[in-house]
């Protein structure tokens, strides 16, 4: 297997600090918060690995780093082969940055109103100067749409409509890896069941790899090879998606699968996990889960779990066996 | 028998629209018991809250009832105008909505809102109300309610903000909730404590819920009957079992189908073809007919048949069929 994408360390901070003026009179220092911290996985080729975790566990941050629309504040992003951050070569960077293309969560706000399909989709390639004759008619088939949808404009169609068009416009420049962040949460589930298929479809025709951004567990069991989960901007467990669903080893996962609803959960009584997650601005001890983990111990609150090999995936839990 | 809390007759909501009149709601009935939960599903567009709305009396116009009743604890409510329909809703009926900014004032503190709710429609005094305003915040889990009941809204987080508006949608003591999609924003852990939350203050206060959502595993987990609405119209109503995994209408089979969960280990998931209709083109017959693989010629013009409790408005239902 070949490794498509190699993520090291990788680190994002942001400085959310009041102005110095409030500072000074508030008498605070700067804010920092660590959204993304230090994160390491990879990818293989042709492959889909899902990043899951409660809102604010930095799912997004790690993808925006990955296309580039934002920059790491350490740790590394390689892609082909190619060191995106140390790279001398701006060619290579250019082409390989050509090769990553993002869809994001609302097909609403991600299309330009006043533009007909037909730009929307053909504007990755016209803005590099290639050639778009009968390129979005060709797309739109792709993706299952009629070619003569090229000259409408994007209210004239349906929110899983609007997301093909998008998966369209990813594709105009022959992308080889795909951020998709929460691509059908807005949808639903008719509607998710026809994007779900078009994206496995396209991973078998075209040979995408997909980085597959979530909170729906259900999807990610369905879509994934490989997945991560996050927690207050850390990996904190990472395992192929059988191993994960059937025998979680960290009890943050633990949680997430309990709380999940399940459509045979007739009636179902569990106790609903505790607390909620933390300040990302002043993260706890150790462990960053130990507040909320019944299990946590003393040195989960005194030291932090480093991530380590266990069974068929990666832990990072002091209690994990 | 009991009289059902709710009970809605035939219901219609029309809008007038340029290009002529749509009914997003067309002859919808069902009943709501005490204590009881009854979650309605459907495609985005099928007119659940529509139909929700128009029992607490909060369409807006052009949108307006034109026909059929709706009857609170053996009243009839939906005449009711202005004034009237203002003090029942405060007092009778509770509303939770997806998000939860709308329910509650940005510039009164927590305190202040659910202490002015409760004078509003209890006969109590203002220390009465005052203490049990802190009681109502402990009820629903908000840590440390005695210091947080005079924080203004935005000092709280989504999760606790959707607390704050379940307390205030039952201080004043409803019979009857109607929760909007309650819990599609937050995070399937805070998903789990609202929902739980919820179920518990139901049935120890015997409240009706009308509870709104697409997500079939929180119906099946919470509600104890489901209505399927598809076009302004019930598919299907049932016990919830019994629908979700004996669904009669093509419709809901269809929908129990395509969510991932169900077709585990399938590569493929299962497609409704098309899409819903829009109300300005509703075609004849069933609405779902285009759409349905068990479509009969009768489908395309004759009226549906009538609809019961544990049926499917459909010509030729899937009978006990279980999801594949
Ligand atoms: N530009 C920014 N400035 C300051 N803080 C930010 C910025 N972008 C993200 N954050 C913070 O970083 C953390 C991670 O955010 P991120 O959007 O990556 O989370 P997420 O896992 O995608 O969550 P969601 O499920 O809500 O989309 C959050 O605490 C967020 O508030
Ligand atoms: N002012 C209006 N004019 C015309 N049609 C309208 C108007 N307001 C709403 N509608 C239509 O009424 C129908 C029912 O809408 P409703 O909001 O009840 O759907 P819903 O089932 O709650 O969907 P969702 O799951 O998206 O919340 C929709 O087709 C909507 O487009
Ligand atoms: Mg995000
Ligand atoms: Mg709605």
């Amino acid at each position: 297997m070949n490794a498509y994408v190699t993520i090291k360390a990788l680190t994002r901070v942001f400085d959310v600090s009041k102005p110095w003026l409030n500072r000074i009179l508030e008498r605070r220092g700067k804010a920092l918060l660590t959204a993304v911290s230090n994160v390491d996985f990879q990818i293989e080729e042709r492959t889909t690995y899902a990043l899951v975790g409660e809102s604010g566990s930095g799912k997004s941050t790690i993808g925006r780093m990955l296309v580039g629309l934002l920059d790491p504040s350490e740790g590394d992003v390689q892609v082909d082969g190619v060191n995106l951050a140390t790279e001398a070569d701006a060619a290579k960077v250019a082409k390989v940055r050509s090769h990553i293309q993002m869809i994001f969560q609302d097909p609403y706000a991600s299309l330009n109103p006043r533009w007909r399909v037909r730009d929307i989709i053909a504007e990755p390639v016209a803005s590099k100067g290639g050639e778009t004759e009968g390129l979005a008619e060709r797309l739109l088939e792709q993706v299952g749409l009629h070619p003569s949808d090229a000259g409408k404009f994007p209210h004239e169609f349906s929110g899983g409509q609007r997301q093909r068009i998008c998966i369209a416009r990813a594709l105009a420049s022959e992308p080889r890896l795909i951020v998709c962040d929460e691509p059908t949460s807005a949808l639903d589930v008719s509607v998710q069941a026809q994007v779900l298929n078009l994206m496995s479809d396209l991973k078998e025709e075209l040979g995408l790899t997909y980085l597959l951004i979530t909170h729906d567990l259900t999807v990610v069991r369905h879509m994934a090879d490989r997945i991560g989960v996050l927690y207050l901007g850390r990996l904190v467990e990472e395992a192929d998606p059988q191993s994960l669903f059937d025998a979680p080893k960290h009890p943050y996962t633990q949680m997430l699968l309990d709380a999940a609803p399940r459509m045979d959960g007739f009636g179902r009584e569990v106790p609903p996990p505790q607390g909620e997650i933390p300040d990302p601005i002043d993260p706890p001890s150790g462990c960053a889960f130990h507040p909320r983990c019944p299990i946590a111990e003393d040195i989960c609150r005194q030291e932090r779990p480093e991530m380590k090999a266990l069974g068929k995936g990666r832990v990072a839990c002091h209690l994990a066996r | 028998m009991t009289t059902p809390v709710l009970s809605i007759r035939n219901l219609s909501v029309e809008i007038p629209t340029r290009q002529g009149i749509v009914k997003p709601v067309d002859g919808v009935s069902y009943d709501i018991s005490e204590g009881e939960i009854l979650g309605v599903v459907g495609e985005s567009g099928a007119g659940k809250s529509m139909a929700g709305n128009a029992v607490i009396g909060l369409l807006n116009a052009p949108a307006h009832i034109s026909g059929g009743e709706i009857w609170l604890n053996g009243v009839r409510i939906d005449p009711l105008k202005g004034e009237e329909m203002r003090k029942l809703r405060g007092k009778e009926i509770g509303m939770i909505f997806q998000d939860p900014l709308t329910s509650l004032n940005p510039l009164l503190t927590v305190g202040d809102q659910l202490a002015e709710t409760m004078l509003t429609h209890l006969p109590i005094s203002r220390k009465e109300a005052a203490e049990r305003a802190v009681a109502a915040l402990e009820e629903v889990g908000i840590p440390g309610a005695a210091e947080r009941i005079d924080s203004y809204p935005h000092e709280f987080s989504g999760g606790m903000r959707q607390r704050v508006v379940i307390a205030l949608a039952l201080c004043a003591e409803p019979s009857l909730v109607i929760a909007d999609e309650p819990t599609t924003a937050l995070d399937v852990s805070v998903q789990a404590q609202i929902i739980s939350l919820l179920k518990r203050l139901c049935r120890e206060r015997g409240t009706a819920v009308m509870l709104i959502t697409h997500d079939m595993g929180v119906i099946a987990e919470a509600a104890d009957r489901v209505a399927v609405m598809y076009a302004g119209r019930l598919a299907e109503l049932g016990n919830v079992r019994d629908v979700l995994t004996q669904p009669r209408h093509p419709y809901t089979h269809g929908l129990m189908a395509s969510t991932p969960l169900a077709s585990e280990g399938q590569k493929r998931l299962h497609q409704i073809p098309g899409a819903m209709p829009r109300l300005q083109h509703m075609p004849n017959g069933c609405a779902f007919h285009p759409r349905c693989p068990k479509v009969q010629k009768r489908c395309s013009h004759d009226p549906l048949p009538p609809m019961a409790e544990g049926r499917a408005a459909c010509w030729s239902p899937l009978l006990a069929e279980a999801v594949e």
